[in-house]
């Protein structure tokens, strides 16, 4: 027979104000078992924690109920508050009278009434809990980053420095990820590929940092501590311990047609390519779709000019089998594609282009060599309108619902960039908000305006249309004047929307990470832990967490580097002691459990059973405690009721749902 | 007393009708951007939201952009919030024709009633609003 001490929390006027806890105290203390019952306003306080410390002293409490707040919020505060008075912590349950009682009722009664109901059905589950204790498991002092962009990269940089071994996993032939195709960044103008590269060159060569470009992760198995990882080396066609980096081979090689993914299709490059010229590694791939060799068993001339035997046209994909114990996800981002977006007639002029192809225009290692120039016809453009918010902030399924956050600010950028260096050519931007909170943002956006003559006009683009001459028709609203207005352009630029990296959707169903609607990964608490995935061990660093410059990029691929910090520096892990149990006697070794469960964590074994005298040797289900993460899948599944959840059994639950409906 | 009422109950009418919800506008003015009729409108696309919203159901009716609407239906094609403002024009156009005379009008009396005064947008709308 338990000793049950309750103890229903005011939250100040949060519980308070809708549930009479002098009442539910009243009708808990007439429960079975109960030896105990009283009220405070705050029971998460050092005096509330006191008082249960006192009740356990006085009473000889076996068993707490908390009647407080969610137990997300402060289960884990009472279970040690239970564990400093000596009782095992997994005897403390939680009623939640806050979150799911009195913050979604107005009437006090029912309010009271529902909050007694949710106090009994906790005391019945005390009533039948054990205690339970947890396991250990070890943690592999080396973290894994998805992803070698800015946010890969810092996150790297900062658990290497820390002094755990790092890889980072790049699915193209070299870090640098979309900072490396930005000119400049703002709000300071500095080169991006100045301030990127000694970042990319430090990560390289750093002893502690193992980097794999053009690979991607296959398959994720185990847990928290103890991942293991398979990472597809694509075959480079290029043995990059030979190769120096001389560059002939791209030079000398006869399929230049293909189109450079670094500069976002607008410029050619060769089957043999390395991404740009600051490329980490400074190792070509031959794309084998593109390479004649590959294509007819002609050609062949990249080997013949490699003066260091380098190419390797037999190599094949390479899968590396590593353990983690920490994994940090970097996938980062791309724009929208604008296939429905007619009205803005970017698959019918080339002089319609995104800002991050703007990029690579401005950009002296561009297919313009940085002239500002119109696509179609070369010529040196003398209006160019800026769109903002393409397929940011829509309500229907064209765009995303959500604020891209950056392109405001690299809209004024891009103005203030070409009114700086070709003062002659007029700048347009069409906005419906510019939004610019952030350090020095917002004064940089009004030097745009007021130094540098940008044209901002309230009002979106409803249309450009193409014109006979070459030129670009623009309809637009100007609704602070109240008119609709038509302008001649030569370039039209548009803010596209970001989205997520699209790798992203199936790595999450590896790491069994949550993402939204939107195919960001989500937080584990959106202000509290902002970094951490739910999923344990697993961190979130950059754009594939939400949108975000490259500051706030860089500050939490810090945090998720802390955060990973935090988990390999301990030798082990306190395990979960929630797990299933099987009970030999009434598994009848059907497999189903094992075939429902998402872990792997249930095995056979044949072992000898005494069944109420009859001895015999029984196929029997067999929990791995290490691997199982308490998710009940199994107890569901078990035809024969042998499957039980320790914390969470059948009779724990049907005793509070009886409680509920007495 | 009544003519409140009356606003009330026409700008819920217009939101039936319409099936557009004003309260999603955020004012990006893409309608009005994107309208052929813009210079014919007094009142313009974006600002038959507002109406709406305001209640300034009378103002509307009263409006000439009624019947200057041709029912292209690109800004509700191309507004990236669902407001649909041709759909609240359409509405508040039916409200008016309403207000003169019967609510419902069948397929067969069509021939004999057709009037060479009516509005040609009128049908047309209608027409495309039935058109499955």
């Amino acid at each position: 027979m338990q000793r049950i001490g309750v103890f229903v929390c005011h939250c100040g006027s949060n519980i308070a104000a809708t549930v009479d806890v002098k009442k539910v105290v009243e009708m808990a203390a007439r429960e079975p078992s109960v030896v105990h019952a009283e009220d405070y306003p705050y029971m998460c306080s050092e005096a509330g924690q006191a008082k249960i410390a006192q009740a356990v002293a006085e009473k000889g409490l076996t068993g707490i109920v908390v009647c407080s707040c969610s137990p997300r919020m402060h289960e884990a505060t009472f279970r040690k508050a239970a564990e400093r008075a000596g009782i095992n912590p997994f005897m403390v349950e939680i009623a939640n009278i806050r979150e799911h009682c009195s913050w979604i009722h107005k009437n006090i009664e029912e309010g009271t009434e529902k909050a007694i109901i949710l106090a009994r059905a906790a005391i019945a589950k005390v009533n039948l809990n054990a205690p339970l204790f947890p396991g250990e498991s070890r943690v592999t002092k080396r973290a894994l980053v998805i992803g070698g962009g800015i946010a890969g990269i810092q996150s790297a940089l900062d658990i290497a420095d820390a002094g755990y071994e790092v890889d980072i996993v790049e699915k193209t032939p070299s870090i640098g990820g979309r900072m490396a195709q930005l000119d400049k960044t703002f709000p300071t103008l500095d080169c991006s590929a100045c301030i990127l590269t000694p970042k990319m060159v430090e990560a390289a060569a750093h002893e502690k940092i193992r980097i794999y470009t053009y690979s991607e992760v296959e398959k994720i198995s185990g847990f928290v501590g103890d991942f293991t990882v398979d990472i597809r080396k694509k075959a480079r066609s290029i043995d990059a311990t030979k190769c120096t980096g001389c560059g002939v081979c791209q030079e000398k090689c006869h399929s230049k047609k293909s189109l450079s993914e670094f500069n976002r299709g607008l410029g050619t490059r060769s089957a043999i390519y390395t991404p740009f010229a600051q490329a980490i590694p400074n190792v070509p791939v031959i794309d084998r779709e593109a390479c004649i060799k590959f294509k007819t068993g002609k050609c062949g001339v990249c080997a013949k000019v490699c003066a260091a035997g380098a190419i390797d046209y037999e190599q094949k994909d390479e899968i590396i089998t590593e353990k983690y114990g920490a994994i940090v996800v970097a996938t980062g981002f791309d724009t929208i594609k604008l296939d429905k977006y007619d009205e803005y007639a970017y698959n019918q002029s080339k002089d319609v282009i995104t800002s991050l192809e703007l990029e690579r225009v401005m950009n002296a290692a561009g297919p313009t060599k940085g002239h500002l120039e119109r696509l179609s016809d070369g010529k040196h453009p003398e209006h160019i309108v800026f769109v903002q918010c393409v397929g940011s902030r829509c309500s229907d399924e064209r765009g995303k619902p959500y604020c891209s956050k950056i392109c405001c600010m690299y809209t004024a950028k891009h103005a203030m960039l070409i009114r700086d260096k070709y003062p002659d050519v007029k700048v347009t931007v069409f906005y419906i908000d510019v939004r610019t909170p952030g350090k020095n943002f917002d004064e940089f956006y009004r030097r745009a305006v007021e130094e540098y003559g940008v044209n901002y006009i309230k009002g979106q683009v409803g249309k450009v249309a193409p014109q006979p001459d070459g030129s670009l028709l623009v309809q637009a609203s100007d609704l602070l004047d109240n008119k609709q207005i038509k302008l001649k352009a030569d370039m039209v630029v548009l803010a596209t929307a970001i989205e997520p990296d699209p790798s992203v959707r199936p790595l999450a169903t590896m790491l069994t990470a949550s993402i939204d609607t939107n195919n960001f990964l989500t937080e584990a608490h959106p202000k509290l832990r902002p970094v951490e995935s739910p999923t344990a061990g697993i961190f979130l660093s950059g754009v594939c967490q939400g949108p975000k410059d490259i500051p706030e990029t860089v500050a939490q691929a810090g945090a998720a580097a802390v955060k990973a910090i935090g988990l390999l520096a301990k030798d082990k892990l306190t395990t979960n002691p929630c797990t299933a149990k099987a009970d030999e006697l009434l598994c009848n070794g059907c497999s189903t459990c094992a075939n429902v469960c998402p872990y792997g964590a249930i095995s056979y074994e044949t072992k000898l059973i005494n069944d109420h005298g009859i001895r015999e040797d029984r196929r029997v289900a067999v929990v791995n405690n290490a691997l199982c993460q308490g998710c009940g899948a199994c107890t569901v599944a078990c035809p024969s009721g042998a499957m039980d959840l320790q914390g969470f059994s059948n009779r724990q639950i049907i005793a509070e749902v009886d409680a509920i409906c007495r | 007393m009544s003519n409140v009422s009356k606003t009330e109950r026409q700008a819920a009418m217009i939101r039936e009708i319409s099936g557009a919800n004003p309260a999603k506008c955020m004012k990006c003015g893409k309608c009005s951007a994107t309208c052929p009729a813009f210079d014919e409108m007094d009142i313009k696309p974006h600002q038959f939201v507002s109406y709406v919203q305001d209640g300034n159901i009378e103002a509307l009716a009263a409006s000439k952009s009624l019947w200057k609407c041709l029912s292209c239906f690109a800004c509700i094609e191309r507004c990236p919030r669902n407001v649909k403002p041709a759909k609240l024009i359409d509405a508040a156009r039916q409200i008016v024709e309403r207000e003169k005379g019967g609510d419902y009008l069948s397929p067969d009396e069509i021939p004999a009633l057709l009037d060479p005064e009516l509005p040609q947008q009128l049908l047309v709308s209608a027409f495309r609003r039935y058109r499955r």
